[in-house]
């Protein structure tokens, strides 16, 4: 127990300078590291010792559901009818989550199916299981329902199109190192520190931006409209300023241009009036289509429709072969904007809701973490005090362990990028206090050993052995409750847990290995008759 | 150099026979804590409530009547105010947001502050939160689930590690604990929120780990000391970890303590939690958790049921239960 061959003694030295010096950036301003351009580790500083604003965004899953029937129902009319031979079908309807479709010639029934399994293939995921179920009833009309994998699938596939999403505008937004993370298998945990006013930041990221250009109904008959009646294969969708006053207008379903061909959009003004406008360039695909679909419906209106609601209908004077096109409406430069962003970065998946949110003023995180640093500060100053009282020389090989074990903790949390928050400053200062313990443990018993009649070295052995059982129980209760709070805790409780974690570990290094070594040392350099202790 | 002594050596405080005061205390103070519980419940903070807190300072300590009519002018709901560590500092309590859109949140708390700073020139907010009531559902759930494994985990390893009763009476003990902090805060109506809920893990650890240094003992003892009876073998461990659960209980509190005065108004119930606990935990292990262990018929020779001495010695380690 008490034999520490030189090697092991340089080794423990080794290790303990390297978790040290591994701490130091951390205490090094920021302003200063980043101009030394390497990447030095350092422990990150919380929202709650940051300032900064924290949000939990929700996604709706029957969201998910909905668009994917939707989406299938397009593919399936189009595919149906281009290919060959061309498959006509009609009372196409995706109502109560379920596709169906009557086919018009029964006899198709096997080739409709055949061209079903495709268009349901492509897509099928890696698991290699279905998406959907496709039935047939009443020898014509086939019925698709999205299996339960399928639809786990879906949303797997829209959380992570959506966090990209959501990482894309916050980077436009310019903020410093924002944290965007999955949580659970619908929610994302943004965190953006430094920023004040998440008003703008919720107002972007509430928008789908989904964007649609599609052909006006001019057929439709306006008071049918009212009742919510449209003629077959319309639909009919809001249009707030609509210059003839009723809000609501037809609009062919088929999109003939969606925002996956949007190859930028941007804030500008309009020759004429002046008026902010935001701008679209298409690409390729999106320019051959519009170059066609206007080419063909000189003299027809067409609507720009951004989340289902429509923003304007102007009408195509003449062919647009440069495949850009620009939507005004009524927008301030800051909407224009905003929307402009949000096209550009893309479509959202699904709806986000905010289900809970928080901001710390910068004032208040720096308040906290001088307070924090005093806390320790003192409560270090006393506990040193208090051990060198009680303990003598014993006491200063406690103490040395203590401050070591503070800095040995950040840099590990250093090394792990780990976040500091306010609790976790609290759980430095009962670290403090707990490895004290395992000290307290070692040197009664070294005391008692000496009460019994054992000798120098003898007390010293057996205090170090027996207290080290007791210490590796009472280890493993902290980290019991240590890992419950990691796993069930959300942020700042996280930020404790983990402190007190790392602290448990180190610190039986510390308290028990480092004085050990120590100890061990004096006593073969001094060889003494008593301990005073 | 003459070292500090905080207990001296070979103290020989009966323990056990204070048992029947000591379990009758615990018991009223815990009838108490439930009951104050019951009635006055507990102040839960938003992560459980749900709602919007924010936390204004003011350039000088402020009529809170005004403020509240101030605030309550704005229509967003019945406001709750309580000064925070300063007298400056008010947090301002109003229910979830009819709407629930992000935008409704943001609306109240522009409105609010806005109103505030025409009011009282020279007010700033210094945080604000709002939960919904979804996540204050999963809060609470995740909060009760955690406690409750926290107690089972500890209790099944101190069942391993010892005999059962050990694992009993550190559960009961840990339970003990847990009312007396919730008797505190209902008490004090310090917020409880999800701080809280970390300190309470916390203290079920630190609670346990003087169990377990004094089971360990008695365990020790056990061996030890075959011919001794039961209660004086409990006696003798609590003795002679008593130095250690003391220092070890000082030095703890010494660090809470710069804390408690020091860390801002932020962390100060939960710092009160712990520091309570501490103390709690301390007074449970050198009463609940062991007295019990007698109550709950230890015996000297748990391996080893039939008695092979046939003297008196044997007779008396049999002899468990109370008045023993």
């Amino acid at each position: 127990m008490l034999d520490f061959p030189r090697w092991k003694v340089a080794g423990i030295w080794l290790l303990l300078a390297a978790l040290v010096s591994l701490s130091i950036p951390t205490f090094i301003p920021e302003s200063v590291t980043q101009s030394w351009r390497i990447n030095l580790p350092r422990v990150n500083k919380g929202l709650d010792l940051a300032g900064g604003s924290y949000l939990l965004l929700e996604a709706d899953t029957n969201d998910v559901a909905a668009t994917r029937v939707e989406a299938m129902r397009e593919q399936v009319q189009t595919e149906m009818r281009r290919q060959n031979p061309r498959i006509e079908i009609g009372e196409i309807s995706s109502r109560g989550g379920q596709l169906s479709f009557l086919l018009r010639d029964p006899t198709q029934v096997d080739a409709a199916r055949e061209r079903l399994l495709q268009i349901t293939g492509t897509g099928a995921g890696m698991t290699g299981q279905r998406q959907w179920d496709i039935q047939v009833v009443d020898t014509s009309r086939f019925v698709l329902t999205p299996t339960a994998e399928g639809l786990k699938q879906a949303v797997e596939t829209a959380m992570g199109d959506a966090t990209e999403v959501v990482r894309r505008r916050i980077d436009e937004m310019g903020t410093r190192e924002p944290t965007i993370i999955r949580q659970g298998s619908n929610r994302i945990v943004v965190q953006v520190p430094g920023l004040q006013d998440p008003q703008a930041l919720k107002d972007l990221l509430g928008k789908t931006a989904k964007l649609e250009f599609k052909l006006v109904d001019v057929n439709a008959d306006p008071q049918a409209l009212a009742k919510g009646q449209a003629p077959a294969g319309d639909q009919i969708l809001p249009y707030p300023n609509n210059p003839s006053g009723i809000p609501l207008i037809a609009v062919k379903r088929q999109a003939i241009i969606t925002g996956d061909m949007l190859s930028d959009a941007r804030q500008e003004f309009e020759p004429q009036t002046n008026a902010p406008q935001v701008s679209m360039t298409f690409d390729s695909q999106g320019g051959r289509r519009f170059a066609r679909t206007t080419q063909e419906n000189v003299g027809k209106p067409f609507a720009i429709i951004v989340d289902n609601s429509v923003i304007s209908a102007p009408n195509i004077n003449e062919p647009i072969i440069g495949g850009r096109a620009a939507i005004n409406g009524g927008f301030t430069v800051e909407s224009a904007n905003q929307l402009a962003i949000a096209l550009r970065s893309g479509k959202l998946p699904v709806d986000l809701k905010i289900v809970e949110e928080s901001t710390v003023g910068p004032d208040l995180g720096a308040d906290s973490i001088r307070a924090g640093i005093l806390a320790s500060a003192v409560a270090v100053a006393l506990v040193v005090a208090f051990m060198l009282v009680t303990y003598g020389r014993f006491g200063v090989y406690a103490n040395l362990a203590v401050v070591i074990n503070v800095f040995v903790i950040l840099g590990v949390m250093a090394l792990l990028k780990g976040t500091l928050t306010l609790p976790g400053i609290a759980g430095f200062v009962l670290t403090i206090g707990t490895a004290v313990d395992a000290n307290v443990l070692i040197n009664e018993r070294i005391r008692e050993e000496r009460h019994r009649g054992r000798n120098v070295v003898q007390a010293v052995e057996l205090g170090y052995k027996e207290a080290s059982r007791t210490i590796f129980e009472a280890n493993v209760t902290h980290a019991i409750s240590g890992v419950i709070m990691f796993v069930l805790g959300s942020g700042p409780v996280k930020g404790f847990a983990v402190v007190l974690l790392i602290g448990i570990a180190t610190s039986v290094f510390t308290a028990v290995t480092f004085t050990r070594m120590l100890v061990a040392g004096w006593l073969r350099r001094a060889k003494p008759k008593t301990i005073n202790i | 150099m003459k070292l500090l002594k905080l207990v001296p050596d070979d103290t020989n405080i009966d323990f056990v026979r204070l048992r029947g005061l000591a379990f009758g205390l615990t018991l009223l103070l815990s009838v108490l804590a439930v009951g104050i519980t019951f009635y006055k419940g507990l102040n839960l903070g938003v992560d459980f409530e749900g709602g919007l807190m924010i936390e204004e300072r003011f350039a000088q300590t402020p009529d809170l009547n005004r403020v509240r009519s101030v605030v309550d002018a704005q229509g967003v709901g019945e406001a709750a105010l309580q000064q925070f560590g300063d007298p400056r500092t008010v947090t301002i309590r109003l229910p979830v947001q009819q709407g629930g859109d992000e935008g409704a949140t943001n609306r109240a708390v522009r409105k609010v502050e806005s109103a505030l700073l025409k009011a009282f020139p020279g007010a700033e907010f210094r945080r604000y939160s709002t939960v919904s009531g979804k996540v204050s559902g999963e809060l609470i759930r995740h909060g009760v689930l955690a406690v409750v494994l926290a107690i089972l985990g500890i209790g099944l390893f101190a069942i391993f590690r010892f005999e059962w009763q050990f694992g009993v009476s550190t559960i009961v003990a840990i339970v003990h604990d847990l009312l007396m902090t919730l008797g505190f805060f209902a008490l004090t109506q310090f917020e409880f929120d999800l701080n809280i809920v970390a300190a309470v893990l916390t203290i079920i650890g630190y609670s346990i780990n003087d169990k377990i240094v004094i089971d360990d003992r008695i365990r020790e003892n056990m061996r030890r000391y075959r011919k001794m009876e039961m209660r004086e073998i409990i006696n003798l461990s609590v003795n002679e970890t008593l130095p250690r659960t003391v220092m070890t209980s000082v030095t703890i509190l010494l660090a809470l303590a710069a804390l408690l005065f020091l860390g801002g108004h932020v962390l100060r119930g939960f710092t009160a939690a712990m520091t309570l606990g501490i103390i709690v935990g301390t007074y449970s292990s050198i009463y609940v958790s062991s007295s019990l262990l007698i109550t709950l018929g230890l015996r000297a020779e748990p391996e080893n049921e039939k008695p092979v001495r046939g003297n008196s010695v044997a007779d008396n380690a049999e002899r468990v239960g109370p008045r023993a």
